[in-house]
């Protein structure tokens, strides 16, 4: 239970959020060229990390925006919030 | 040796004033080596270690605990034993533990409370009824005891269910499981150390692992918080702090560590004599033996170690709860808690070999491990004894996520992530 602070909004509860995961996970450019290593790697294998994580975040029950979050894990501390398309802060 | 629990080492002790009972486990300090080292003091981590010194042998090992014994989900969950899973493999892997949990105060001399008081899963609407009816046919052709019950049966079997149409999602039906039930879930570990004590298993409580050391592909021991641990084997059974290992040995899962809330009311008397579980609304709920209704919630959307979830999701379960059962609307709550369960995108677990020699991961029970903790402890002995799985639990390889056969079970999991 905590609050998220949306770059479009502003800060609301975590209930208005819904999470989508690890961040950075790059869609494959060539997937015909995957093999079924590089494919398991790709949809199911996650960092799960306890500690600092970077995820993605969708503000569903408001403006629908999706962002990157810095997120610690093991006491759900928010460290940093930034937008889509940009680099992972140094943490 | 150790004493044999029985009415009369009860009638012994009570003129004692209970002060003379032997102590059910030793304490030891680790010794520098092992045959194989378990990782992890739940119940599935004892099991393992309790049934590779029974049935394979391998009595000079260890289990390494960071906390106490039975202090993480095997604490935690909300007791409900069941093996109506969809899916040959799973009904294979889940019906073996139902087999063992029917005589395990048995065989441990330690009294799990196992009590097969049948578990009842409710449809809501049209697909609910589709894919129940479809899993109880599922079941019978694998032997397994499942009945479907029309509406008025269920309202028969469980009256203080609310089967009244005018509701927003009305119990169209259900599936019943007669061999189903609950256990008490401290007593299980306890009972399984106690067992793996005696025949001279090590259980090292308040050790975290804090390292693998390994030489190219091939394990050799455990960096603890209380030194070095060498071994050739060892059996990672860490449950929502699996990947954290994994990582340790430089290892990737497939898995995503989410807290899952469960609650007690207070004790009242004896009003619900069996365990109903509602996926669609999400809501189940049993009885304990001191009365308190157990009920179990969902699982938060992000990933998380905190063992506590958001309030968001014990209000969607306590709506659900009261639409279903209005007599329990003026209940009171006396605890609410979380555990982190480790979730596989197919809802099954992995009981596995790795790439790295000598390393093995029982992990990804998500939602629902307990039921499985005997069948599971002794499949996974069986995988690290012999270096390869039985049979039964072949098909919950790590390989599976690469070669995509996947063992969905979504739909009998009783909790929806």
């Amino acid at each position: 239970m905590f609050l998220i602070n949306c770059p479009y909004c502003g800060e609301r509860d975590q209930s208005e959020f819904v999470s989508g995961g690890e961040a950075h996970i790059a869609r494959p450019k060539q997937p015909t060229e995957l093999n079924d290593d590089q494919w398991a790697e790709y949809l199911f294998m996650r960092k799960n990390i306890k500690g600092i994580q970077f995820e993605r975040w969708n503000h569903a029950h408001g403006c629908r925006k999706w962002f990157n979050v810095a997120r610690d894990t093991s006491n759900d501390k928010i460290e940093k919030i930034y937008k889509m398309g940009e680099q992972p802060p140094k943490i | 040796m150790k004493n044999k629990y029985s009415i009369f080492s009860l009638i012994k002790n009570a003129f004692s004033n209970h002060e003379n009972w032997q102590r059910a486990w030793r304490d030891p300090e680790p010794k520098k080596e092992y045959d194989a080292v378990i990782v992890g003091g739940g119940g599935h981590g004892l099991a393992t270690a309790y049934y590779l010194a029974k049935k394979h042998n391998l009595t000079n090992i260890a289990v390494v605990e960071k906390g106490w014994i039975g202090g993480g989900n095997t604490g935690r969950n909300t007791t409900i034993i069941r093996s109506n899973y969809l899916w040959d493999a799973s009904a294979g892997l889940y019906d073996h533990a139902l087999k063992i949990w029917e005589g395990l105060s048995q065989e441990l001399n330690y009294n799990v409370m196992f009590s097969q008081r049948g578990v009842m899963n409710l449809a809501h609407n049209l697909q609910d009824v589709r894919d129940l009816k479809r899993r109880t046919h599922a079941n019978r052709l694998n032997g397994i005891d499942a009945v479907w019950l029309e509406t008025d049966e269920v309202k028969k079997f469980c009256p203080i269910i609310n089967t009244s149409q005018d509701i927003r999602y009305p119990v169209l039906g259900g599936t019943l499981q007669k061999r189903a039930g609950t256990a008490r879930h401290d007593a299980v570990a306890w009972g399984y150390a106690r067992g793996a004590d005696e025949m001279g298993v090590d259980i090292i409580q308040n050790c975290e692992v804090k390292g693998i050391k390994r030489n190219g592909d091939t394990v050799e021991g455990l960096e603890t918080t209380k030194g070095f641990i060498k071994t050739k084997k060892i059996g990672v059974v860490a449950a929502g702090h699996s990947s954290v290992i994994a990582n340790m040995a430089g290892l990737k899962l497939p898995l995503e560590s989410k807290p899952l809330q469960a609650l007690v009311s207070e004790p009242v008397k004896p009003i619900i004599d069996t365990v109903v579980m509602s996926n669609a609304v999400h809501a189940y709920v049993s009885q304990s033996d001191k009365g308190e209704l157990v009920i179990g919630a969902g699982t938060d959307s992000y990933v998380s170690y905190t063992q506590k979830g958001s309030f968001n999701i014990v209000e969607e379960t306590l709506k659900a709860i009261l639409e279903l059962y209005p007599i329990f609307s003026r209940m009171k709550m006396l605890r609410q808690w979380g555990g982190i369960v480790d979730i596989c995108p197919d809802a099954s677990p992995i009981i596995s070999k790795t790439s790295i020699k000598g390393l093995y991961f029982n992990c990804g029970w998500g939602t629902g491990g307990f039921k499985a903790t005997p069948g599971s402890g002794d499949l996974f002995a069986h995988t690290i004894a012999n270096d390869e799985p039985h049979k039964l639990n072949a098909a919950f390889n790590i390989n599976r996520f690469v070669s995509g056969d996947l063992v969905d079970e979504h739909g009998a999991a009783a909790v929806a992530h």
